[in-house]
């Protein structure tokens, strides 16, 4: 217990809450591994938010729906790949472009869908182990994409460790010329990896539609897109600190309206400023002690890629 | 998610000498000008002016002309827009945010022949300007008589936007209407510092839920406080703004609708047959402009009945939602026995009644 | 067959002036495929858009000198990050820099109330605004100097953080005391000490547009005639020569840094003073990130920038006109605009590459 707020619980809902921009941070960390930063994480969201939200009103089934999403946050990152990929257009002016668009047209598809209910998503019971006091309600009382979500982490940080197409990945996201001339398909690894980004956005926008709130209304992700960027930094690019760094910043704020509904006295607006400054700290920390090397960041983040051949 | 801030009218001088002739000559058909702070689709504030729109367009018919222009930032660009709809012909411009206020003001300087409606407003710096408002407080008061009587807990929790006047004012009256009923009750605030955050408020909601609560009551626009109650069985909530019946019959229970029809009926048909003149309207549950939505069956039949009575005597003038003696939070006695407010007192309200827990943050 | 892109040794002017007109005829092609599909008619849609504002009777002649009021704070900000975006600095948290420059000014001037000295006032708080940015642009510009950190990220995280402080300067510090409890501060355009208005009836000049219009020929005049300007280019086109030729990076990124947050601040300042009128929850009206597009838009260069602000200001008043005009909902306009960007994105590469088309491919 702290300050009248059961612990238990209080992960539990952290570990809800965090589900969206865990997703997108584990999506946008493979893009910027791959050396392409894109801004527009918060337009793919909302269009996986509110694609899914139809496909599961339609077909009644909310696994559909989370399949539409992630094939939307794709489709609509496919412009951003062409963009800077093969039109070598400016990546953080087409990321912003992107989420601009997003917001845009998620709203003329939502129209009619305005407070329409989906389809539920259970949560899954396992007996026996979602009564036990404690561990039970935190680890064992969510629904399948709280443990998808936590799998992706772990999935994205094996491949990027363990595997020849993650080396591949990293080489590219470090030094284009390099891996071009190694022979790698540097366009096709990043768009690759910007695909990934998108549907992976798309899913974590669903999560908000489908499963958090649930339903559409305008600009249902408020904001979550940019924090999610915010993570992927403050994780300093390593896939199992993102999930720290998402439970980190879905905790305060879940922390802070549990500490006001038990009646603790607190300054909201300097609580929620605090994870970005941590953020800024942790980044700092991070690349003074790199002695300049600019904090892990993949070194070709936010370059385009040209072969001069 | 830009929205507005809103105000319960200051409504000083309610009616009084107001009644300066603005527009002395009728008009054949009348060009009805709305600007809205949110996207009609936010299900809650801008919708249900948009409501109010097409209820005018549907009672005049071909009388009338309706335009309007969605999600317009406060400031500059709502300056920009209310003067583009007054050169574009617009007879009457409704300007559907507290903060369009200076803009509304300014813009109708330039245009004495266009009048201008400003909801929950209170300057009136030209006679072509109007304000209009509703008292939500007194739907409130309803509300709290039902979570009273229906809380098990007897915690009864409210999600805030913006620690203002108006929210206050609700706060307050659902409080002191809760305690009449059921003397155990206590309430926590919780401020979400947004009018429309569906993933905030429903962690709002879920926070409040894990501290006891099973009676939830919002002042922020969003769904979300009701989906997250569904959650849990037994606790219940309010229809926001709109009625959101897609919760029906529980958790929402019933529901606090804002109504505007109405009002943009009466005003465009005074503008058509010349009756016209300025104003400053703050009406509530009598005047059909603040609406309960329907009491499902998941409330007991003598809960229902006694927040119908509330209800109506609220409607008939009988009972004020704030009479005394009330103290305020820290003890100082407020209003004396049987007294009541007056409008002024109540819109600029910045304090909790005694017995709420909690400070209102500055 | 196969396409392939060849560098130009040097950008194509013709094509530079080509690109945004061809960008802009694609836009209207797309654009008027959606408004088709929204049930409007795009002919009329595109001319509201693009046409009314400047020359409809009824509207004109209050919506031309409105793209001023509109583009000033987007010309002044993107010609600050141009400079930094020609040397390879980022500074993306413009926006955070506008609202800090927005709070400073209008604290220095709130501090004086009701003081009627203008040539006090003013004058105090456009130093006030023009050094609140740039202060909030030195923490990324001193962390990548001194450790090496990532001032794009540093500049994106300082934004919330500016976010959150303009709405506890809304809730407490500067909130109005004679507002009955209301956030926002005292209007400061109704306080002729502080006023930023029109200089001009119905011009929509007010001196956000000048400092933006003097910011358009300094940055010009740096840029052709002057040794930072120099430095600047050289840097962005090849940074390991630059070092050799002697231009001290440090020194560039918090010139560079500093220059772009005085300008945002400026902006900010003239925001609040005018058009705005007062600090308040909504201030934040993304300038600062709109901004960042008018730059690239303008293809980093200051006379560029002044179109594309001037461009970007007549979607949004032409948007504005047809939502009303015609019922499109806003939502159709802002993924108009998100077109029109990618249009003039990718049609850059015209410039900058030759298409080639090789029968063999090898890439």
């Amino acid at each position: 217990m702290l300050g009248g707020i059961n612990l238990a619980t209080l992960i539990a809902s952290l570990m809800v809450a965090a589900v969206p921009i865990l997703m997108a941070a584990t999506g946008e960390l493979v893009a910027e591994k791959a050396g392409v930063l894109n801004l527009g994480v918060e337009g793919m969201m909302i269009i996986g938010a509110v694609c899914g939200l139809v496909a599961a009103v339609h077909s009644g089934s909310p696994a559909l729906g989370f399949l539409a999403a992630a094939a939307a946050g794709a489709a609509l990152s496919l412009v951003f790949a062409l963009l800077t990929q093969v039109f070598l257009a400016n990546q953080v002016a087409t990321g912003l472009a992107l989420t601009l668009f997003g917001l845009g047209l998620s709203s003329l598809i939502g129209q009619g869908y305005v407070g329409v209910k989906p389809p539920p998503t259970g949560r899954l019971e396992i007996p026996g182990l979602s009564d036990m006091p404690v561990l039970g309600p935190i680890l064992f009382h969510h629904d399948v994409w709280v443990y998808l979500s936590i799998a992706m982490v772990a999935v994205v940080a094996a491949v990027l460790r363990r595997t020849r197409a993650g080396l591949i990945l990293r080489a590219v996201g470090e030094n284009h010329d390099a891996a071009h001339a190694l022979g790698y398909k540097v366009t096709r690894v990043r768009l690759l990896a910007i695909l990934f980004g998108g549907a992976m956005a798309g899913l974590g926008g669903a999560y908000v539609s489908l499963v958090r709130v649930p339903q559409w209304t305008d600009g249902i992700t408020a904001g979550a897109g940019w924090i999610a960027l915010a993570i992927v930094v403050f994780a300093s690019w390593k896939p199992w600190r993102v999930l720290i760094g998402a439970y980190l910043f879905g905790g305060i704020s879940v922390l802070q309206l549990n500490l006001q509904a038990a009646g603790a006295r607190i300054p909201v607006e300097y609580l929620a400023m605090s994870p970005y400054v941590v953020t800024i700290l942790v980044l700092v920390l991070i690349s003074a002690e790199r002695g300049g090397r600019g904090g892990n960041a993949p070194a070709a983040l936010g370059r385009n890629f040209h072969a001069a051949r | 998610m830009k929205r507005r801030t809103l105000l319960a009218g200051a409504a000083l001088g309610l009616g009084l000498g107001l009644s300066l002739g603005s527009a002395a000559f009728a008009l054949d058909k009348v060009k009805a000008c709305f600007i809205y702070v949110g996207p009609i689709g936010d299900g809650g504030w801008s919708f249900q002016h948009d409501q109010g729109r097409l209820a005018l367009e549907k009672e005049l018919g071909d009388k009338v002309e309706t335009v309007y222009q969605e999600s317009v930032p406060e400031g500059a660009d709502s300056e920009r827009v209310m003067t583009q709809m007054a050169l574009s012909g617009c007879n009457i411009v409704f300007a559907t945010s507290f903060g369009y206020m200076d803009a509304v003001n300014n813009v109708a300087k330039k245009f004495p022949k266009v009048m201008f409606e400003h909801a929950t407003g209170y300057k009136r710096d030209s006679p072509n300007v109007s304000t209009y408002d509703a008292r939500f407080y007194e739907g409130r008061a309803v509300m709290g008589t039902i979570g009273g009587l229906m809380t098990k807990s007897n915690k009864i929790g409210y999600i805030g936007s913006f620690p203002i006047p108006e929210v206050i004012q609700g706060i307050n009256s659902s409080y002191l209407a809760a305690k009449k009923v059921n003397p155990e009750v206590t309430m926590s605030v919780v401020w979400a510092y947004t009018w429309f955050d569906p993933a905030k408020e429903a962690d709002a909601a879920k926070a409040l839920i894990e501290q006891g609560v099973d009676v939830i009551l919002q002042h922020t626009d969003s769904t979300a406080p009701l989906a997250e109650a569904a959650k849990t069985p037994g606790v219940i909530g309010f229809g926001q703004a709109s009625d959101m019946a897609e919760y029906k019959p529980s958790p929402r229970v019933s529901a606090i609708i804002d109504n505007w029809g109405p009002y943009y009926i009466k005003r465009v048909g005074e503008l058509l047959d010349g009756t016209y003149a300025q104003g400053a309207t703050w009406a509530g549950i009598g005047d059909g402009e603040v609406k309960i939505g329907e009491i499902t069956e998941a409330v007991p039949p003598e809960v229902k009945a006694k927040a119908e009575e509330v209800r109506d005597a609220i409607a008939a003038g009988t009972l004020h939602p704030f009479t005394g003696p009330i103290n305020k939070q820290d003890g100082t006695p407020w209003l004396a026995d049987g007294e009541t407010p007056d409008d002024a007192t109540l819109a600029g309200m910045n304090f909790y009644v005694e017995g709420i827990e909690g400070v209102i943050p500055q | 067959m196969l396409i392939t892109l060849e560098k130009r040794p040097t950008p194509s002017r013709g094509w530079a002036i080509a690109t945004p007109v061809l960008a802009v005829i694609l836009t209207m092609i797309a654009g008027g495929v959606m408004f088709a599909l929204l049930g409007k008619n795009p002919v009329e849609a595109i001319r509201t858009i693009f046409w009314d504002p400047l020359f409809n009777p009824d509207v004109a002649s209050y919506s031309r000198p409105q793209l001023l009021v509109k583009a000033a704070p987007l010309i002044l900000i993107a010609t600050g990050l141009s400079l930094g975006f020609r040397a390879g600095i980022w500074n993306i948290g413009a926006e955070g820099q506008y609202i800090m420059g927005a709070i400073c000014g209008a604290a220095a001037g709130l501090a004086l109330y009701p003081l009627e000295a203008r040539w006090i006032v003013f004058p105090l708080m456009i130093l006030a605004g023009a050094l609140g940015g740039l202060l909030w642009a030195m923490i990324p510009a001193i962390l990548r100097t001194r450790f090496r950190t990532n001032e794009i990220l540093v500049s994106l995280l300082l934004v919330y953080v500016a976010q959150a402080l303009m709405a506890s300067m809304a809730l407490g510090a500067l909130r109005n005391p004679e507002g009955g409890g209301f956030p926002g501060s005292r209007n400061l355009s109704q306080w002729p000490a502080a006023a930023n208005g029109e200089l001009v009836a119905n011009t929509g000049l007010h001196w956000g547009v000048i400092a933006a219009i003097l910011a358009v020929i300094a940055a010009e005049f740096l840029l052709r005639r002057h040794i930072l300007g120099f430095d600047i280019r050289l840097t962005g086109l090849a940074p390991r020569a630059a070092r050799f030729a002697g231009v001290n990076p440090d020194r560039l990124i918090l010139l560079c840094m500093g220059i772009s947050g005085a300008l945002a601040g400026l902006a900010g300042l003239f925001e609040v003073a005018g058009p705005a009128g007062q600090i308040s929850i909504d201030f934040a009206s993304g300038y600062g990130f709109t901004a960042i597009i008018v730059a690239f838009l303008g293809r980093l260069s200051p006379v560029g920038i002044l179109l594309a602000g001037l461009l970007m200001a007549l979607t949004y008043i032409g948007g504005e006109l047809a939502q009303f005009m015609l019922s499109l909902p806003s939502a159709a306009i802002q993924a108009f605009q998100g077109m029109l960007l990618f249009f003039l994105l990718a049609v850059d590469v015209l410039s900058n590459y030759r298409i080639r088309l090789a029968t063999k491919g090898a890439a």
